[in-house]
């Protein structure tokens, strides 16, 4: 993939892939902050209200009829957690000219409403409408809330509240209930203000465009938008767990149990960890799956994670209630086997190739390469997906063994049925 | 047969097998992805089918049983042999067919082999099946704590009589106590044969390859065509007007829907599904008038959605989301409808929400897996999902008039509620 990255205006910039083999263009404009538990919901709620209206188009029936006129192209905003960082903004697509029944220009259109939203929302009196704000704001609130209606979701992030109470790791996507409610339209709107002018901007298109066309769109577009004292990220800061493993249980009223665990990866080994996290429950050939759930019948799912830019490894599994120590002593016992090299050949294999095919095929999806670039950009990367196949594949046994090693178990974190007996 | 589609850009080749099973080639230049679909006309509501010379009565959740039980193989595991290869596989079962797919980038011939192999050859026994119960009562388990699946499951019971649309299609924790290896052996000889299923791969491969190692793994033999049982057909009214549970959700949920008439099969089964999903999107869309006003009284919020699906021998449309107040929402769904006939219908409201529908049909040829489960779905009703924008093209108001008039009735409609369980 022949990624290309540079700025447009001051601290903008527009990473561009031509591609002509999809249906679609895609272009994504991201909004990049420090996720902070004062701002999260700030940040979360200003691209919702946006979405509601411009000067030209004020109305949520305006705008889907300009959206459709342009053969139903789409313009969700997004709220995604990358690392410590959040990133907020647009993410439009619509189909290639070259499937317009009337061969219309379609990207400049489009470009321009995504500028528009971002740039003239409808305002009375210089503030934000307040019936926009105040559903969007009940919309967000009972997002926060039904949080916890999938059970699985739910137990994960309990999981991170607890091993990362007090980091901004810790802090929800969306912010939080209580400082969303209090949440007004002149706070917002200033808020907004602030973000647009300090908050780096990335942007991310692929499609059949030429880049000298995308970015005369994009300068038209974007040709408003305020640039002051761009603030610079924030660094991560990496943890080590407790001496001993927090255990945190509570109760819902659900049939199944869900058991969440949580581990410090204290190395710098990054591509060893990642091979480390495949082999015990990263793929579908894992340790977890194949044993805890295939062998044993023990769940119905139990899948392993590794988020690299905090270096935190989780584990997600549904359980019986009654089977909670014999899931949480084999659940261990398979890291163990990891740490102790205990793998035939065609483990490690799979996990490579599950590697393999995953990386390769992610030019395969518009979608997937803007979310990868993102990911690189708002955390400072700069590694294509094959530079990192190519670290995954020269990763030794003994590497991983000492990655895995160096995983220490913080928290773990069980949900369970009410008027059970307790575990 | 090679087919052009010059208005959509795709290129299809199809072929029938001399043992009876029709290959459809999906040729996408420029993807490093490949992907197969192996697929039977035998879904969960498949439980009482004509064999051997009488009638056969199965237990509810068998397909989806056997489709766990299938990836057992003499080696193993078949799972574990393709994920070796990199490859993604999985399955699905509908309450119409069975589907089993992989997703790879490397190894496309030695993973088409195993897939053919697998799904064909059966291979388990008693002890095998037996141990497969906790693992599908742990799924059966899980989707019954999921509010969404709750909601349709109950109204289905409010829509049916005695249609076997109202079974899950996983079945229940006791159904699947019933099923043994020999019931599975059986449905297996009776649904999986080269005439009832078929065989669809996306990507840049090779044709003749693939066609000459479906021959090779799948040999002559063509199978007999299965009379199936689904009752008697039904009238449109709702057996029960509405039901309402508690579950700990953090606000009120609601589906409600009306039974539609069966569809029929050919080009003019797929009109009536786009005219369905047309009319849907004309009455309840983002950018109809009644989505605006519901959306800005705060009745309905971005969890709003709707559908128009048909089942074998049964077909029906539903709406539904989180809500404070669904009869109100209901009521204004027919009062709109009501309007509609009196009114009639804005042309260039139509044709802009006839253009928009057209792109997401167009976008959505991005995912292989949408465009394998379209040809899949064409091949066991007789049409070409390729042909949308002609059809399309043949739409006019007064279908979408007559589709909302016959089927969105006071009468004929039904609601299931969820309420939010106190503490």
């Amino acid at each position: 993939m022949r990624f290309t990255r540079k700025e447009i205006m001051q601290d903008v910039y527009l990473t561009y892939l031509h591609q002509r083999k999809f249906k679609t263009c895609l272009l994504s404009v991201q909004l990049i902050t420090d996720l902070r538990r004062e701002t999260a919901g700030f940040n979360a709620l200003v691209p919702a209200v946006l979405r509601r209206g411009t000067m030209r188009h004020p109305d949520m029936e305006s705008l889907s009829a300009a959206l459709d006129a342009l053969y139903g192209a789409t313009i969700d905003y997004t709220v995604r957690k990358k690392g410590e960082r959040q990133c907020v903004g647009f993410v439009a697509q619509c189909i290639d000219d070259a499937f317009a029944p009337g061969r219309e220009k379609l990207l400049e259109p489009v470009t321009e409403l995504l500028g528009e939203l971002l740039l003239d929302p409808v305002t009375r009196n210089g503030r934000f409408m307040p019936a926009y704000v105040d559903s969007e704001r009940q919309n967000l609130l009972d997002a926060i809330r039904s949080l916890k209606n999938d059970k699985r979701d739910w137990a994960e992030v309990r999981l991170m509240q607890e091993m990362c109470a007090d980091e901004p790791y810790g802090v929800l996507r969306l912010g939080d209930e209580g400082s969303v409610s209090r949440i007004n339209h002149q706070k917002l709107y200033r808020h907004y203000q602030e973000l647009l002018t300090t908050a780096p901007v990335e942007i991310f298109y692929c499609g059949s465009a030429e880049e000298s066309r995308v970015e005369t769109a994009l300068l038209s577009a974007l040709a408003s938008l305020p640039r002051g004292r761009v603030a610079r990220p924030e660094p991560i800061v990496l943890r080590r767990a407790p001496e001993e493993p927090r255990y945190v249980v509570e109760e819902m009223d659900v049939t199944q149990g869900k058991l969440s665990m949580g581990w410090r990866c204290e190395t710098d080994d990054i591509p060893a960890m990642i091979m480390a996290n495949l082999l015990f429950g990263g793929s579908s050939n894992a340790k977890l799956f194949m044993t805890v759930r295939e062998q044993l019948s023990l769940c119905y799912y139990a899948a392993s994670g590794f988020a690299r830019s905090k270096r935190i490894m989780t584990v997600s599994s549904g359980i019986e209630v009654k089977d909670y120590d014999r899931a949480l002593a084999e659940i261990l016992h398979q890291l163990d086997l990891v740490r102790q090299g205990q793998w035939e050949p065609w483990e490690l294999e799979s996990a490579r190739a599950a590697m393999d095919s995953a990386l390769t095929a992610l030019g395969d999806s518009q979608g997937a390469m803007e979310n990868y670039c993102l990911g690189q950009n708002a955390l400072g990367l700069d590694e294509t997906p094959e530079e990192l196949l190519a670290a995954l594949q020269s990763v030794t046994r003994e590497r991983i063994m000492a990655a895995a090693q160096a995983a220490h178990l913080d928290t773990v974190y069980f949900l369970k049925g009410k008027e059970e007996t307790p575990c | 047969m090679l087919t052009d589609y010059p208005r959509i850009g795709e290129r299809v080749r199809r072929e029938t097998l001399p043992n009876g099973l029709p290959v459809i080639l999906v040729e996408k230049k420029d993807y490093h992805r490949k992907y197969a679909m192996f697929a039977t006309r035998y879904g969960g509501m498949d439980m009482r089918f004509f064999s051997r010379g009488r009638w056969v009565d199965t237990p509810a959740g068998i397909a989806h049983y056997l489709e766990h039980k299938m990836f057992d193989t003499e080696d193993g595991n078949a799972l574990q042999e393709l994920a070796k290869n990199g490859a993604e596989p999985n399955a699905f079962t509908a309450n119409d067919m069975t589907c089993y797919y992989f997703d790879c980038t490397h190894h496309f011939t030695d993973n088409l082999r195993l897939l053919l192999s697998f799904v064909s050859v059966p291979y388990f026994t008693d002890e095998s099946v037996a141990k497969e119960q906790g693992i599908i009562s742990q799924e059966i388990r899980m989707i019954e704590d999921n509010p969404e699946w709750q909601v349709y499951h109950n109204l289905m019971q409010c829509l049916y009589h005695n249609s076997p649309a109202k079974t899950p299609v996983a079945g229940s924790v006791d159904s699947i106590r019933k099923i043994t290896a020999k019931t599975l052996y059986r449905c297996h000889k009776a649904f999986y044969t080269p005439a009832n299923m078929c065989l669809v791969v996306v990507g840049d491969v090779d044709g003749e390859e693939v066609l000459a190692l479906a021959n090779e793994v799948l040999g002559s033999e063509k199978g007999k065509p299965i009379p199936r049982d689904y009752g008697p057909e039904e009238d449109l009214l709702p057996a029960q007007k509405e039901t309402a549970i508690a579950m700990e959700v953090s606000m009120t949920n609601f589906l409600a829907g009306c039974k539609c008439p069966p569809l029929g099969t050919g080009e003019e089964r797929y009109r009536q599904n786009i005219v369905g999903d047309l009319a849907c999107d004309i009455l309840l869309g983002e950018s109809s008038p009644l989505y605006a006003r519901l959306y800005a009284q705060g009745l309905i919020n971005g969890t709003f959605g709707y559908d128009y699906d048909a089942l074998p021998g049964a077909a029906y449309l539903t709406f539904g989301g989180d809500s404070a107040d669904p009869h109100a929402v209901a009521e204004a769904v027919l009062e709109e409808v009501a309007r509609l006939q009196r009114e009639g219908l804005d042309e260039g409201y139509y044709l802009r929400v006839r253009n928009a529908n057209l792109g997401d049909t167009i976008r959505s040829l991005n995912s292989f897996e949408s465009i394998a489960i379209g040809f899949v779905e064409g091949c066991f009703h007789s049409f070409d999902p390729n042909r949308f924008p002609e059809i399309y093209d043949s739409i006019t108001t007064g279908d979408i008039l007559r589709f909302l008039g016959d089927n969105l009735t006071r009468e004929k409609l039904a609601m299931s509620i969820i309420t939010a369980k106190e503490g």
